[in-house]
């Protein structure tokens, strides 16, 4: 059993939902970013999704291409990422870690190439924002090869065969985009979600994430009452772009940030 | 009939190149577009409507011009310019615009995006949309904002709001980028014109068989002018819409070479330049697989050229198709070589050309001698030069 598969298995039997924080790898800084997803890890994350810094974020909003801009000034790149990957998985053999960004990256360095490289760090699920069911057949068939999952997007406007197909490739959960847009944008329509879920899960028994939206603690709570899990983004980077000068306060800000998602996540 | 070419498969894919690698969120407006796209191209309605207006809102056809006096100079072969440039608005841009408004207006859409990168396609679409009373927001880098103001006025007068990107390069790349989070934030009733033969498909095939106009109308032009097809195709290629144009229709004549021609900026070897099938690799960029400038991280690489049109770090995927087959040929000019186009066409021929279309004038330069005198080239003249004056003057260091 996959790592991911594992351990939305050992959430379901203990009746509680998973929290995934993503950050940016290298935001602000290269070396703030394992000590981080360690610090995450004792807040109560359960799975960390950590970005891959791509020149051409095409479905992030400002906050994030930010974020992957400050990353690329250091130029934290998606071999850099790796490494960060496997430093972390020295120290902790439990938390599964999936790599998010974009695809050109892992065309550059072969597909191959980069499976081989993912199992080497050991990292869990890959999500390639620009990579729909249709195309990802070889990516996949590499990746499933290694037992790495590869998680796919859902949109509020992805109707049943489509979800069915992603049922088909994807593993390890789907991450549901709880609104049309770029992330960090808008708020989150409760009952819309819950309607789309149920579509969602009469058409797949995967886990399902819900991201895009989740801003605070009463975000975090209303999503895991309908959800597998809770995808906390932006929020947690525009900490960092508040405190660029003070980047422990970032962190600080961070790890208070996520407690209290999990705490209302608890009750 | 076994060996026509026929390009792109049903998902879009040229060879290798080409597909769709897009959100999940743009997916089902790709699907509709899709449909809308093979239903109405094969509607005689549509047909005629398109064809009436490329009549007589852009003032088709365009001539095909014997450019004697530089042939003659040169020395070589008889050089004919296809000339976009005397097209509403002043380049070939407007005839996809048209074709893919009149689509957006079947579809019931009322907004209207654009990317633009010198700005002659931004213009073409806030022209379509002022027509057709739609709403219209045209993303632009920052920097093109700056070097192309006069395009920025006249897409402002036109009731377009212009939106200057500020990320990233801040030029062509980021602009596209923007579009694509506008369209993902408002797909219900936004239609996406893209300008050039990039994007996800349907939008390398439907812009291409939109602006396969100028090759139709050349292949034919020739046949009356000259008795003959000719020997040799010349365009820029940035995106490569004008190019894809010219040359689709003369794909199964293969006695017709194909030269799309790159810029080189200051020169391949500086690094500084726009040219991803002469010094690129295979990736993936803006929903296609095609040519692009990355390095070893796949990390875009910041690309140049004095032609805004022109600066752009991928390739239509046909292009990419195209060069790998060895069918067509990807030389490059630099932003020197350029010039000397630029002022050659103008001198010679009482014609200022665009600097995108100065780098077909400047590579016909070199080709031109080397080839016989009943030989024929056909340049794509694709767009005037008016655009360019304050970026020629700044360069020049003229003042009036």
């Amino acid at each position: 059993m996959s790592r991911l598969a594992n351990k939305f298995a050992e959430l379901k039997a203990s009746g509680r939902k998973a929290l995934i924080p993503f950050i940016t790898a290298g935001d602000p800084y290269p070396e703030f970013t394992v000590p981080l997803l360690h610090e995450m890890v004792a807040a109560g994350a359960d799975v960390i999704e950590l970005g891959v810094p791509f020149s051409d974020p095409m479905a992030d909003g400002p906050v994030i291409q930010r974020a992957s801009e400050r990353a690329l000034s250091h130029h934290v790149g998606l071999r850099k990422v790796l490494s960060m990957a496997m430093e972390f998985r020295k120290t902790d053999q439990d938390t599964p870690l999936v790599l998010m960004g974009y695809l050109n990256p892992i065309e550059i360095m072969g597909y191959e190439d980069f499976a081989n490289a993912v199992q080497r760090a050991e990292v869990d699920g890959v999500l390639t924002v620009d990579l729909p069911p249709e195309e990802s057949e070889s990516c996949v068939r590499m990746l499933r090869e290694r037992g790495i999952d590869q998680i796919f997007l859902l949109a509020p406007n992805t109707n049943a065969e489509r979800i069915q197909k992603m049922d088909a490739v994807g593993s390890g959960y789907l991450y549901y985009v709880s609104l049309k847009g770029v992330t960090g944008a808008g708020h989150l329509d409760t009952a819309d979600v819950e309607e789309k879920l149920q579509l969602i899960r009469q058409n797949t028994a995967l886990p399902v994430g819900v991201g895009f939206g989740v801003k605070d603690a009463d975000t975090a709570k209303t999503i895991a009452a309908i959800a597998d899990g809770v995808v906390v983004g932006s929020a947690l980077i525009s900490k960092i772009e508040a405190n660029l000068d003070d980047p422990q306060q970032a962190k600080h800000e961070i790890i208070t940030l996520l407690k209290s998602m999990r705490a209302a996540m608890d009750v | 009939m076994t060996d026509r070419y026929d390009m792109p498969d049903a998902r879009g894919h040229f060879g290798p190149y080409g597909g769709i690698f897009v959100a999940e969120t743009l997916m089902p407006a790709i699907t509709e577009l899709n449909e809308a796209y093979q239903r109405y191209t094969q509607d005689p309605e549509f047909i005629a409507e398109l064809d009436a207006d490329l009549k007589d809102y852009v003032g088709r056809p365009s001539p095909l011009y014997h450019a004697e006096r530089w042939s003659q100079h040169l020395g070589g072969a008889q050089i004919y310019l296809k000339r976009e440039d005397l097209n509403h608005t002043g380049a070939h841009k407007v005839n996809n615009t048209v074709g893919q408004a009149l689509l957006a207006k079947r579809m019931g859409k009322t907004r209207i995006i654009a990317e633009t990168g010198a700005g002659q396609h931004g213009v073409a679409t806030a022209t379509v949309a002022a027509r057709l009373g739609l709403e219209c927001v045209v993303y632009m880098g920052a920097v093109d904002v700056a070097r192309q103001s006069l395009n920025v006025y006249r897409m402002k007068l036109l009731g377009a709001t212009v939106v200057p990107v500020e990320s990233g390069s801040k030029t062509l790349k980021d602009a596209l980028n923007e579009a694509l989070r506008d369209w993902v934030t408002n797909i219900d009733n936004t239609f996406y014109i893209i300008g050039t033969v990039a994007g996800p498909h349907p939008y390398p095939a439907m812009v291409r068989d939109f602006q396969a106009v100028i090759g139709r109308e050349a292949r034919q032009q020739c046949l009356d002018q000259a008795g003959k097809l000719p020997d040799a195709l010349v365009a820029c290629v940035g995106g490569g819409s004008n190019a894809i144009g010219l040359f689709y229709p003369f794909i199964d004549d293969a006695g017709v070479k194909m030269y799309g021609v790159e810029a080189a900026g200051d020169g391949i070897e500086t690094g500084r330049h726009s040219a991803p099938l002469s010094a690129g690799r295979p990736g993936v960029l803006h929903g296609n697989r095609t040519y692009l400038m990355a390095d070893d991280d796949g990390e875009i690489i910041e690309t140049h050229s004095i032609s805004a049109g022109l600066d752009y770090p991928g390739v239509g995927p046909e292009h990419a198709w195209l060069k790998d087959t060895g069918r067509a040929q990807y030389p490059n000019i630099t932003d020197d070589e350029a010039m000397a186009g630029f002022h050659a066409l103008t001198r010679m021929e009482g014609i200022i050309p665009a600097l995108e279309s100065s780098h077909a004038m400047a590579y016909a330069m070199k080709l031109a001698p080397t080839m016989r005198k009943d030989q024929i080239i056909i340049i794509n003249l694709s767009g005037r030069g008016d655009k360019d004056m304050q970026t020629i003057m700044q360069r020049e260091g003229i003042s009036l």
